[in-house]
C-alpha cells in the first residue's frame, strides 16, 4: 500500500513535469546594460525582490546581478564572457543590442548556460526569449475602446520609438483591432517616444489638423502627454488609453472623481524580469519541454482596479508584477501547443 | 683631475642612473599594472587562468588593442582622434554588410575610408586645424553613415573572418598571439626603422624636422593613414567576435583608446609612445574594467561607479611614476 502510494505520487510528479532535478545548487546571472531610467530600476527592484527570496528558500543558489557601465554592445559581450568565466549556471539577459551579442551568447550555450533574454532580446536560436505579447496589447486597446465609445469615431494614434520591434508589433495589433472594428477609423498618427513631453508637443501639433477626435490608441509613457495637448488646445477629452505610469493612472483618478472617466491602462510590467529568472530556473530543472520563444501576457488594469495599484507605484514610476514559480509554469504551459 | 671635477662626474653618473631607473620603470609600468590585474583576478578567479579563460577575456581585448594602437599613431603626431570609436563602429557595418555580401565593394569602401583619414591629416595639416574639432566633426559623419548602412541591428560576418577570430592554437590562446603579433610589428615598424623615427619626430621637434628639409605634410598624412588603418583592422577584429553589427557599437572605444595609449606610457605632446605599452594598455583596461569588476561582486548599485574608480587608480598609478621622472 505504502509502495503503491510513492509511485503515485512520484507518477505525479513526473506527469506534472516539474521538480525533475535539484536546482537548489545551480547559480543565476543578471547581465543588465542599463539602469537608468524609472522602468530599468523598477525591472532591477522586481528581479531584486524576487531572487532573494529564492535564494532564501534554497530554490537557487546566488542570483547576482551585473550591470555593464556603458550601454555598449562589446562592454555586455565582455560581460557575459566573463559570466561564463564565473561559472554560472544560467545567464538572464536585457540585451543591448538583438543581433551583436549573438557571438558571446553562443559561446555561453557551447560552455552549457542557459541563457534567457527578456525586453531586449537576442535573436541567437539556442537562447530563450521572453516575449510580451504587444500585438495581443494594441489589439485589446481598440476591443477596449469599442466598449467605452460604442458608437465608434475617429482615432488617433500615438507610435512609439521608430524603427523597434516594440512599436512594430503595437501598431501591427492596433490595425487587426480596426480591422475588426470598421466603426472606428484612424485618422491621425505621430511619434511620441514613449515620453510623455515629446507625445504632448507631436499630438499639439497635429491636432489643428484633425477632425473630432473619440479615442486615442497608443503605446504607454504617452497618455498622459496626450492628455495635456489636448486640455491645453481646449478640445474636448477623448477617450485615451494609457499605459500604466503613475501619472497616467494619476490623471486617469482625478477625471473619475470629477465625472466618473472611463479607460483602459496596458503596458509590459518591468518585473517580466522576475518570470524570465523563473524560466531559467525551470530550464535548469530538467524541463526540455519548454518552447524558445515564450509569449507572456502583458500587464492591464481596468476601471474597477487601477485605483487599488495607484498608491503602489513610486513618483514618476511604472506599475510592475512580480511573477511567482507558478506564474513561470502557467505561462510556460500557455505556450506549449 | 680634481677632486671637485670627479665628484661633479659622479653626480651626473648618479642623475643619469636615476633617469635611466626611472626610464626603466616607466617602459615597465604598463607590464607591472597588467601583472597586477591579471594576480587579481586569479585570486579571485583562479578558474580564469587557464586556456579557455584566456581565450574569452582577452578575445574582445584585441579589437581594444587595435583602436588603441590606431589612437597611437595621432598622438605620435601630437594630434588627438576623437572619431576612432565611431570609425570603428562604421566599419563594423560595413564589414557585416558589404564586406560579406559584396567583398569587392567592402573592400574598397574601407579602402576609401583610410583614404578620408589621410585627407583629414592633410586638411589637419594644411589649414592648421585643431585635431580635436575636425575629428569630434567626423564622429558624426561616421556614426551617421554607420545608421545609413546599418538602420537597425543585424548584418553578419563574412566567414573567413569569423573563422580567423575563432581560431585555437594549440598551447597558446589566440588573442595572446595577436596582441603579441601587434605590438611587436608595429613596434618595429614606428620605433626600429628609420622612417619610424621620423614619425615620431613629426611629434617631438616638427621644426627641427622641417629645417632637415623633411616633408611634414607627409608624416601628418602617414599618421593619420596609419590611424584609419588600425580603425579598420580594429573594426573587424570587433565583427569577427561578435558575428553581427549594431551602428553604436565602437561608441565607447574613443576615451578606452586614448586612456589605453596614456596608461601604456605614452604622452599627449613630444611624440612619445610606445606600441608595445599601448597594447598591454589596452589589455589591462580591457581586463581591469570588466572581468576584475564581474569577479569582484560588488552590489550592482555601485558597478558602474567601481568601474570608473578601477580606472582612475590604473592611471593614478601611471602618473605617479611618471611625476619621478622629472
Amino acid at each position: 500500500m505504502k509502495k503503491l502510494l510513492v509511485l503515485s505520487a512520484l507518477a505525479a510528479m513526473l506527469a506534472s513535469g516539474t521538480a525533475l532535478a535539484d536546482t537548489s545548487g545551480k547559480k543565476i546571472a543578471f547581465s543588465n546594460n542599463y539602469a537608468g531610467n524609472s522602468w530599468r530600476q523598477a525591472m532591477l527592484d522586481s528581479y531584486g525582490i524576487v531572487t532573494k527570496k529564492a535564494v532564501a528558500d534554497k530554490v537557487v543558489a546566488a542570483a547576482d546581478i551585473f550591470t555593464t557601465a556603458d550601454k555598449e554592445v562589446p562592454t555586455q559581450a565582455a560581460q557575459v564572457q566573463n559570466l561564463i568565466l564565473q561559472g554560472y549556471d544560467a545567464i538572464v539577459i536585457n540585451a543591448a543590442s538583438p543581433d551583436a551579442l549573438n557571438g558571446a551568447i553562443k559561446q555561453a550555450c557551447d560552455a552549457g548556460i542557459v541563457v534567457v533574454s527578456f525586453d531586449g532580446i537576442v535573436t541567437e536560436p539556442c537562447a530563450y526569449r521572453v516575449v510580451v505579447d504587444f500585438k495581443d496589447m494594441g489589439r485589446q486597446e481598440v476591443e477596449q475602446m469599442a466598449k467605452f465609445q460604442p458608437k465608434g469615431g475617429n482615432l488617433l494614434e500615438i507610435r512609439g520609438l521608430a524603427g523597434t520591434s516594440i512599436d512594430d508589433a503595437i501598431h501591427a495589433g492596433i490595425l487587426e483591432g480596426v480591422a475588426a472594428h470598421p466603426e472606428f477609423k484612424i485618422v491621425g498618427s505621430v511619434t511620441g517616444d514613449w515620453d510623455q513631453t515629446t507625445a504632448q508637443k507631436a499630438v499639439a501639433t497635429i491636432l489643428p489638423s484633425l477632425p473630432d477626435i473619440v479615442g486615442i490608441v497608443d503605446q504607454g509613457g504617452d497618455g498622459y502627454g496626450a492628455a495635456q495637448a489636448f486640455a491645453a488646445a481646449g478640445k474636448p477629452r477623448p477617450t485615451i488609453i494609457m499605459g500604466n505610469r503613475q501619472d497616467e493612472l494619476k490623471w486617469w483618478k482625478e477625471q473619475k472623481d470629477k465625472d466618473g472617466y472611463q479607460t483602459w491602462s496596458a503596458s509590459i510590467a518591468p518585473g517580466v524580469s522576475s518570470l524570465a529568472f523563473w524560466v531559467a530556473q525551470q530550464v535548469l530543472d530538467g524541463r526540455t519541454d519548454i518552447p524558445h520563444d515564450l509569449l507572456v501576457p502583458y500587464l492591464a488594469f481596468t476601471q474597477d482596479d487601477f485605483e487599488a495599484a495607484l498608491p503602489k507605484i513610486k513618483e514618476g514610476g511604472v506599475a510592475t508584477h512580480e511573477y511567482t514559480q507558478e506564474d513561470a509554469i502557467a505561462a510556460i504551459k500557455a505556450n506549449i501547443k | 683631475m680634481t677632486a671637485a671635477a670627479i665628484e661633479n662626474q659622479l653626480k651626473g653618473a648618479s642623475t643619469r642612473n636615476a633617469a635611466a631607473r626611472a626610464r626603466l620603470l616607466r617602459s615597465l609600468l604598463p607590464a607591472l599594472s597588467l601583472a597586477l590585474v591579471l594576480l587579481a583576478i586569479a585570486w579571485l578567479n583562479p578558474r580564469a587562468i587557464s586556456y579557455f579563460g584566456f581565450s574569452l577575456m582577452l578575445n574582445l581585448a584585441i579589437p581594444i588593442a587595435l583602436a588603441t594602437i590606431a589612437q597611437m599613431f595621432v598622438i605620435a603626431g601630437n594630434e588627438l582622434d576623437l572619431s576612432i570609436g565611431t570609425f570603428v563602429g562604421f566599419v563594423g557595418c560595413v564589414t557585416a554588410t558589404w564586406l560579406k555580401d559584396a567583398p569587392l565593394l567592402g573592400i574598397v569602401v574601407l579602402a576609401g575610408s583610410i583614404g578620408v583619414y589621410a585627407l583629414l591629416g592633410a586638411l589637419i595639416h594644411m589649414r592648421n586645424l585643431p585635431s580635436i574639432v575636425v575629428t569630434l566633426g567626423m564622429s558624426f559623419v561616421w556614426q551617421g553613415l554607420a545608421i545609413l548602412i546599418l538602420p537597425k541591428p543585424g548584418g553578419k560576418a563574412p566567414d573567413w573572418l569569423l573563422s580567423l577570430m575563432a581560431f585555437k592554437p594549440p598551447f597558446i590562446p589566440f588573442p595572446i598571439i595577436a596582441a603579441l603579433l601587434i605590438a611587436v610589428v608595429v613596434h618595429f615598424g614606428l620605433m626600429r626603422t628609420s622612417y619610424g623615427v621620423i614619425l615620431r619626430g613629426s611629434g617631438g621637434n616638427a621644426a627641427a624636422l622641417k629645417r632637415a628639409g623633411w616633408s611634414l605634410l607627409k608624416t601628418k598624412i602617414v599618421l593619420f593613414a596609419l590611424t584609419g588603418l588600425f580603425g579598420v583592422l580594429s573594426g573587424m577584429a570587433l565583427i569577427g567576435i561578435t558575428t553581427s553589427a549594431d551602428a553604436n557599437i565602437g561608441n565607447g572605444y574613443t576615451l578606452l583608446a586614448i586612456a589605453g595609449v596614456i596608461l601604456g606610457g605614452g604622452e599627449f605632446v613630444g611624440g612619445r609612445v610606445s606600441p608595445i605599452g599601448a597594447v598591454l594598455g589596452a589589455l589591462t583596461l580591457a581586463l581591469a574594467a570588466s572581468p576584475l569588476l564581474t569577479f569582484m561582486h560588488i552590489p550592482p548599485d555601485w558597478q558602474v561607479a567601481a568601474n570608473g574608480a578601477i580606472l582612475i587608480i590604473v592611471l593614478a598609478a601611471r602618473v605617479l611614476i611618471s611625476r619621478r621622472e622629472r
